[in-house]
């Protein structure tokens, strides 16, 4: 009888890309829901937790980045759909810089654009990380 | 990732410091400037002083006035009070223990760093004193030491107050001393939290029975939190006897000079105001202090211009806000204020002198100088004239930054100058030297 392996894990990412990856959900998650309790409230601790969040978010996301460019470089590694992937990862990292600097400004003059930024990049680190982990190429054949 | 911040902005000074001009707009000077509307860009303008040695040079002074350097080496000088016997002191030091809230306050902290001495602040009060009266402070001696980052000084009626960063002492003192004769009485404490914008100016009244304390904002504009701004943008009026404190005036974001006009009594301040919302806002300014005036900060400027970037707003305060007298130019950095005396030569009898540290937030550089502002019957009257310059060149080469500004009455002014750590000495001409 015929086995097919199915990896619960995908073989194709790597584990240090993949945490990588996995961790920018909640380091862009967080900076939208500190501007949005910021927003809220006018209480600037909240601004500064965003603004390290974001360089968190930057550092990960960052990282990642360097790995799944390596991936698409490389023949063997070169997985269906990799390219968007690489291209969200890009967009994200890239929105998160900019927020980055919106979030230099001192006090009110971050809002509300960095909230919106913010927002904006929580999606695309949720979709980024949705595209990475699904790109392996080891699927069921039917 | 925010290094590439860091080295961009380098870069962008590197490249903006080439350009010369670097001066306020004619129409940013006096009772009405021209307000431009607020602007940022993805990061502030950053052009930082390059230091660099003297060696021969000295400041530019007026045709007719002649300028030297007193007292060097000093550990970081700041203000200055000429004593009744003519005797300089110096309060020297360095405060401040705002902690980085934010990755912008790491960076802009190491940039801002690079444009200021790296000698370590003396928490002293040094004394100068030229004996023979040649020009030539032979002796320079530490009157009282251990101090708390000294700033403001104010000497009436025998008695010498000293601004520290945290409170207002007291100091007896008798013609000739060269040494205090004992550690100082407090007379109150100053606030001090956080203390972002730590310098405590001063001055008293000439009764010597009232104090007034300049008292800087926590923050730029309320980036801190607004419960960091309680006590702080605002002159104290102090009671010398009791230490008895109330707000004088409010909304002054740092009163970073204070003093009192000869004849009428009042109290004029020159008052560094908001950075980050474009080269030419908001003009820093002298201004007569109103007894229970409101200012502005953080909700407006210049009236009732509002800095949206304060939040929650407050309609009634940016209704009361008060205009300042007259706007020395955004950025300039005016860190002294001195009342002139006839002594001083006919051109610059009748005015106030400025000293402009100089600017960080601003493409081409402004301030970096000492400015005389003329006045008639007892208000300004005309544009700012330069009193000292050469401190900066156009490349960015800064050899000094002017900081507290006194006028010794028997005719000189004395420039602290807290990048090459000098005490700088004008005196006109035609005077004996």
């Amino acid at each position: 009888m015929a086995v097919i392996i199915e990896p619960r894990y995908s073989e194709a990412i790597h584990p240090l890309h993949a945490l990588l990856l996995a961790g920018i959900i909640p380091l862009f998650l967080g900076p939208a829901l500190s501007d949005a309790a910021y927003a809220s409230t006018y209480e600037i601790q909240w601004n500064n937790f965003a603004s390290w969040l974001i360089v968190g978010g930057l550092i990960f996301s960052g990282i990642a980045l360097v790995f799944a460019i390596v991936d698409l470089c490389r023949a063997h590694r070169r997985a269906r759909g990799i390219g968007l992937y690489v291209v969200i990862l890009l967009l994200t990292w890239v929105l998160g810089f900019f927020n980055a600097l919106m979030h230099a400004r001192d006090a009110w003059a971050s809002m509300p654009t960095g909230l919106v930024l913010s927002i904006i990049v929580a999606v695309l680190a949720c979709v980024a990380a949705w595209f990475g982990f699904c790109t392996p190429a080891i699927r069921r054949t039917r | 990732m925010k290094r590439t911040g860091l080295l961009l902005s380098l870069t962008l000074s590197a490249l903006l410091a080439g350009f010369a001009g670097g001066d306020v707009k004619s129409a940013q000077y006096g009772a009405e400037p021209e307000l431009p509307k607020p602007e940022r860009g993805l990061m502030p303008d950053m052009v930082i002083a390059e230091p660099a040695q003297w060696g021969d040079r000295l400041p530019t002074v007026p045709q007719g006035y002649t300028i030297s350097a007193i007292a060097k080496d000093l550990k970081i000088p700041r203000q200055t009070l000429v004593l009744p016997n003519g005797d300089i002191l110096v309060a020297e030091g360095r405060g401040g223990s705002a902690p980085n809230l934010k990755p912008k306050d790491v960076i802009a902290g190491y940039i801002k760093a690079k444009g200021t001495s790296s000698v370590k602040g003396g928490n002293r009060l040094t004394l100068l004193r030229d004996a023979d009266g040649d020009g030539v402070y032979e002796l320079a001696t530490v009157f009282a030491d251990k101090l708390n980052a000294p700033y403001g000084l104010a000497f009436a009626d025998g008695k010498l107050y000293v601004a520290n960063q945290d409170a207002l002492l007291r100091f007896d003192y008798q013609d000739g001393q060269t040494q205090a004769s004992g550690a100082p009485q407090k007379v109150a404490d100053l606030p001090s939290a956080i203390n972002h914008h730590w310098t405590k100016s001063l001055a008293i009244s000439d009764d010597g029975q009232t104090l007034y304390v300049g008292i800087g904002s926590n923050s730029n504009i309320t980036e801190r939190g607004m419960t960091a701004e309680v006590d702080r943008a605002l002159v104290w009026q102090v009671e010398a006897d009791t230490g008895l404190h109330k707000p004088y005036a409010t909304g002054l974001r740092n009163p970073t000079a204070l003093a009192i006009q000869p004849g009428t009594g009042q109290l004029w301040a020159v008052v560094n105001e908001r950075d980050e919302i474009g080269p030419d806002l908001v003009p820093d300014y002298l201004t007569a202090v109103r007894e229970g005036g409101f200012y502005g900060w953080p909700y407006s400027y210049w009236g009732q211009n509002v800095d949206e970037r304060a939040q929650p707003q407050d309609p009634e305060k940016v209704a009361s806000a008060i205009k300042p007298d007259y706007s020395l130019g955004s950025h300039v950095a005016a860190l002294g204020v001195a009342f002139s005396d006839s002594k001083m030569g006919p051109e610059f009898a009748d005015g106030v002198f400025v000293g402009e540290h100089g600017s960080w937030n601003r493409k081409d550089p402004v301030g970096y100088k000492v400015v005389f502002v003329p006045f008639k019957d007892g208000r300004p009257a005309g544009p700012p004239v330069d009193f000292v310059a050469g401190f900066r060149d156009s490349d960015g080469t800064t050899r000094g930054r002017p900081v507290g500004v006194t006028v010794d009455p028997r005719g000189a002014l004395i420039i602290a100058d807290d990048l090459s750590n000098t005490i700088w000495r004008v005196v006109p001409a035609a005077a004996k030297p």
